[in-house]
């Protein structure tokens, strides 16, 4: 080739297939707990063992959740959708079938929206269907590698787990949409509460097809798996996307593959090549009946579902004028979303952006320094709002405040008992702000002389110096009030 | 229609049958003569007609979200081949 | 000298039973008897629980009891059975043990019906003669040379031999009905969906049914109703409420239109079949039955859908038998092996066979060709029954087109083998009610033959009424040969 293929001619195409575990009690076909850890096989029954005579019966409350998803991302719901049986075999999939969905799965041709710094990501989901998780396998000897193992253990406390593939279109352009796309379906699931959506965990799995290719041509593409956290799936596709960029650019000849991301080394490794390629022979479930969602019961989910992230960050900026960086702050998960709520809620005298405020710098703030997530913190949304509202009516410092909020954190105690015992209620620390400012009226007589023949100027002078003799505690609100008090005299 | 001993080994290799050589020649001619009887379907008109995959008219049936006891793991391992620390214990895996 | 106990009816016995003229114990104990008698020459049991039925039937007689409490009962070896092993008669399953039973078995068990054991069949009721069962052959009583037709071919057996006073056996495409029309018995294959398949060991998913192996019309018709209803374990278990099948025996064949099924009363039925069947479409004529005679198109297809769409769900419903969690392994170096080892070893050749058609049917390819295309000619099936049900009420056809066949008649040919079933099959694919009731012994070699009622998904009241009708005025009283040795 002549002409040197320079990085700004490739194009990158990514597709993503998003597994989630559904959080219901029960499993997706029998009544087995659904759960992670705990001992090997002890949540298992006939039914999720594949034991001959066996049938299935579809937990009601996965298909409400699955439809749920597919509203949350606009998809159509199908009026009539089937289960089919995906075939093959594997050790940790009891009866060498996957009950699954094929040709009609319950949702199909959404779309996400997805704002990386300001830019907005249409990403099309292509379907949102139902399925089985699969049971787990121990790998033993070789250092625990499947390829080196020597023989390996099943364990099907994860079988039958119900599971919602989300396949998207490939419309993503680079790894950061990617990661972003994920983040926003992460928060979306968690909103709708339909999932723990722990990706370490695997209750959130994420694979990704990935190829580059010169503009208008088609590319190889390379499936990503094991990407285990929001921080791989970034850099793993980083890392695929500049290893075909070089092959391709070396002159090299790209091959369709499935690689595996390996965290530590920071590569995409390619799996063996099948030695020949998947034939699943997918046929309607006959033992399962289809789906056929009455229009009643779709409307009711419609009013069920929570409004999404994006709905209401929007919402937030447009109705309680917060900025857009708060109202992300406060949308950042459902914990987060509803101890704000309830705080607004709660708040006697502040506006939902003084609540913002204090929630994305200092609460926020000493939560990552805590390394504490909202859900650990002992703090009521309640005694929060107390604390806010104390701060903007003036009756405590900015400075005072944040100091509350480190003792309410570290003891789990109520605002208001922590601003009394420290001294920082409304008389004493009142008492602290009039004597300063008699010290100071005292000490410029002549300043007092003008203000009180009705020249104002210098107030901005007087109030000034004695937020400087308070090191900047007193509330400048009660500063001023105090004043207009004594001049008044 | 003629099933081929390539055919019938491939479809053996699905369905995880080891089959012989003198089997695999058998295979394909007894599945052939099936297919071949069977195959008169195709002549039948079946433009515009649904497929039936159950002769029952309903649907949505569910169960509720419920937890019903499991077994434990001595009964979930009674009937395995070989177990090892609660587990069933399986030769490797090569994918 | 009157009957002995074993060679009761079902109906009789519950009678005797819930008079206290008999206990529970004795008929158990009359029924294991001639079991013990007759089983070596027979062989309708894979497992016989002699003491398991004994202590159902002393609990019986002990406490208070349900209609039918105490008449013994065989079972398929292809219904689970917690705690009793359940074969399906096959090397996979020969020492598998289940964890829970079976809807039907539970129910019966509840019903306080002691049960003498588990029969034989063709592995996975993969078979039309019970020779494919991995164990043994079972043997018609009416001729030890000849099979008992299949696959519930130890339950008819078992029944005919007077070793059950009743049994269950399961239908996917005339598995019920072709053993009770070569033993000489009554077979039902119920509506898909009356009855619950929750443990039923699956063959095909979508045709599969549990149904009577009885003596006589009644005897089916208290059985099924001891079966029948709603399963929440089982998704494609129907909500109806089960109507009284015993109350409606009396009502009579008068005035009931029953179509002749044209396609299958003719050509290619053994000629004392054919002279029998159509003696007892006179019957039904001369009973007041409005006859007349039927074409289903579609009929004669039957069997190539059958043997499209059964071998490919069983082909799916047979790959959890890997060595994995229960039955056979044969180890191999790696699971792939293993799996492919123990499934070579575990399956019998019929069973290989329809795995290797059912997957093909399915691959990659051919789905449309053979799957997809079986799927809407079943429909066509389907409206051919419709269309016949617009002018008929019942519709008519021999229960096989042969009497029992020798030993090693039709294995060399599947396909011939298959064609067996030709009568059986459509209602299958149909999903509705069908009964094979005696109605003779053919001329040719005296052995017994079968009339087949088929009737509208749901409709088992008019078909038990009208088989029963049939069943009183022919007076069929022959019994095998070996029936009086006791
Ligand atoms: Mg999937
Ligand atoms: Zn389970």
């Amino acid at each position: 080739m002549d002409i040197t293929l320079k990085t700004e001619d490739l194009f990158t195409t990514i597709g993503l297939e998003i597994h989630v575990e559904l959080n219901t009690v029960s499993k997706m076909f029998c009544g087995c707990a659904v759960g992670f850890g705990g001992e090997p096989n002890t949540r298992v029954c006939p039914v999720c063992l594949g034991h001959p005579g066996t049938l299935p019966v579809p937990n009601g409350k996965a298909i409400e959740f699955a439809t749920k998803i597919s509203m949350a991302l606009g998809c159509e719901i199908a009026p009539r959708s089937i289960f089919h049986r995906k075939n093959y075999f594997y050790p940790d999939m009891p009866k060498n079938y996957q009950i699954s969905q094929y040709d009609i799965p319950i949702g199909s041709g959404g779309f996400l929206d997805v704002d990386l710094d300001g830019v907005v990501h249409r990403v099309g989901i292509t379907r949102v269907h139902l399925e089985e998780d699969t049971g787990k396998s121990l790998h033993i000897g070789g250092g625990g590698r499947i390829h080196d193992a020597e023989y390996s253990l099943e364990d099907f406390n994860r079988a039958g787990t119900p599971l919602v593939e989300i396949v998207t279109e490939p419309d993503i352009t680079s790894a950061e949409v990617a990661r972003a796309f994920a983040q926003e379906l992460r928060l979306i699931l968690e909103f709708l509460g339909v999932s723990d959506v722990q990706m370490q965990e695997g209750s959130l799995r994420i694979d990704a097809n990935i190829s580059v290719a010169r503009e208008g041509e088609r590319g190889t593409k390379a499936e990503v798996k094991n990407m285990n956290s929001m921080r791989s799936v970034l850099r793993a596709l980083l890392y695929e996307e500049q290893r075909q960029r070089e092959v391709l650019q070396g002159d090299g000849v790209l091959e369709q593959s499935t690689r595996h991301w390996d965290e530590k080394a920071g590569v995409t490794q390619p799996l063996r090549t099948k030695e020949f390629a998947f034939d699943y022979r997918y046929f309607p479930e006959p033992d399962l009946v289809p789906i056929e969602p009455s229009v009643e019961w779709l409307r009711q989910l419609t009013e069920e579902i929570p409004e999404v992230p994006a709905e209401r960050r929007k919402r937030l900026v447009a109705e309680m004028n917060l900025t857009a960086y708060d109202a992300g702050v406060v949308s950042s998960s459902r914990a987060i979303a509803d101890f704000y709520d309830a705080a607004v809620g709660a708040a006697r005298s502040s506006t939902p952006k003084q609540v913002a405020n204090w929630m994305s710098n200092q609460l926020a703030g000493l939560l990552s320094e805590a390394k504490q997530s909202l859900a650990e913190a002992k703090i009521s949304p309640r005694s929060f709002a107390a604390l806010v509202d104390a701060v903007s009516g003036g009756d405590l410092s900015r400075v005072h405040g944040n100091e509350v909020l480190i003792e309410m954190l570290a003891t789990g105690h109520e605002s208001d008992a922590i601003i009394k015992d420290k001294g920082f209620g409304e008389t004493t620390d009142r008492g602290a702000v009039e004597s300063v400012v008699d010290d100071v009226l005292s000490a410029n007589p002549d300043v007092v002389a003008r203000l009180k023949s009705g020249d104002s100027k210098p107030m901005g002078f007087l109030v000034g110096l004695i937020m400087k003799a308070t090191r900047g505690q007193a509330n400048p609100i009660t500063v001023r009030e105090i004043l207009d008090l004594r001049l008044k005299d | 229609m003629s099933i081929t001993q390539k055919d019938v080994e491939y479809v053996a290799r699905l369905a995880r049958l080891a089959l012989d050589e003198d089997e695999v020649a058998v295979v394909a001619e007894q599945l052939s003569k099936i297919l071949d009887h069977a195959a008169r379907v195709t002549g039948l008109d079946t433009e515009g007609v649904p497929p039936t995959a159950h002769a029952i008219p309903l649907s949505n049936v569910v169960r509720e979200d419920e937890v019903r006891p499991s077994l434990s793991q001595e009964q979930a391992l009674v009937n395995a081949p070989l177990e090892e620390a609660g587990h069933f214990r399986v030769p490797r895996i090569i994918e | 000298m009157s009957d002995a106990l074993w060679q009761r009816t079902a109906a009789d016995l519950a009678k005797l039973i819930s008079n206290g003229d008999v206990s529970a114990v004795e008929v158990t104990s009359s029924v294991i008897e001639r079991m013990q008698e007759v089983e070596p020459s027979v062989r309708s049991f894979v497992t016989q629980t002699p003491e398991a039925a004994l202590a159902t039937a002393k609990w019986v007689d002990d406490g208070t009891a349900g209609p039918i409490a105490g008449v013994p009962l065989a079972l398929k070896d292809i219904i689970c059975t917690k705690g009793i092993r359940s074969t399906a008669s096959s090397k996979m399953l020969e020492n598998y043990v289940p964890p829970y039973s079976a809807t039907v078995a539970a129910r019966l068990e509840e019903a306080g019906l002691p049960m003498v054991g588990k029969t034989n069949l063709d592995e996975f009721a993969m078979g039309s003669s019970t020779e494919n069962s991995a164990f043994f052959a079972t043997h018609n009583p009416w001729d030890l040379e000849r099979v008992p037709g299949g696959s519930s071919g130890g339950s008819a057996a078992s029944v005919a031999s007077g070793q059950a006073i009743w049994s269950l056996g399961t239908d996917t495409g005339g598995s019920i009905r072709q053993p009770a029309a070569l033993c000489g018995v009554v077979g039902l294959k119920p509506t898909y969906g009356l009855v619950s398949r929750y443990g039923l060991i699956a063959f095909a998913s979508s045709l599969d049914q549990a149904g009577p192996i009885t003596r006589d019309v009644r005897d089916a018709a208290l059985l099924l109703k001891a079966i029948a209803g709603h399963d929440p374990h089982d998704a494609t278990s129907l909500p109806d409420p089960v109507p009284d099948y015993v109350g409606v025996l009396e009502e009579g064949i008068d005035g009931l239109r029953i179509g002749v099924v044209k396609e299958i009363s003719g050509e290619g039925l053994q000629p004392g079949v054919k002279q029998r069947f159509e003696e007892a479409v006179g019957l039904l004529r001369k009973l007041g039955a409005q006859v007349g005679e039927v074409s289903l198109p579609t009929f004669e297809f039957g069997i190539d859908i059958y043997y499209l769409i059964a071998p490919a769900e069983a082909s799916a419903n047979l790959a959890r038998y890997d060595g994995v969690r229960y039955g056979l392994r044969v180890d191999g170096p790696d699971v792939a092996a293993m799996n492919a080892a123990t499934r070579s070893a575990g399956f019998g050749p019929e069973v290989r066979r329809r795995i290797m058609l059912g997957t093909y049917a399915l691959s990659a390819g051919y789905y449309d060709a053979y799957y997809g295309k079986a799927q809407k000619a079943r429909t066509l099936v389907i409206r051919d029954f419709e269309r016949a049900y617009r002018d008929f009420d019942l519709l008519v056809s021999p229960g096989s087109p042969t009497t029992a066949f020798k030993f090693g008649e039709k294995t060399e040919d599947p396909l011939t083998m298959y064609l067996s079933d030709i009568c059986n099959v459509p209602t299958s694919l149909a999903g509705a009610a069908a009964i094979s009731v005696p109605c003779g012994l053919s001329p040719d070699d005296g052995l017994p033959v079968g009339l087949q009622f088929m009737a509208k998904p749901l409709d088992e009241s008019t078909m038990l009424r009208a088989a029963y009708a049939f069943e009183q005025e022919l007076g069929f009283a022959d019994k095998p040969p070996m029936w009086t040795s006791h």
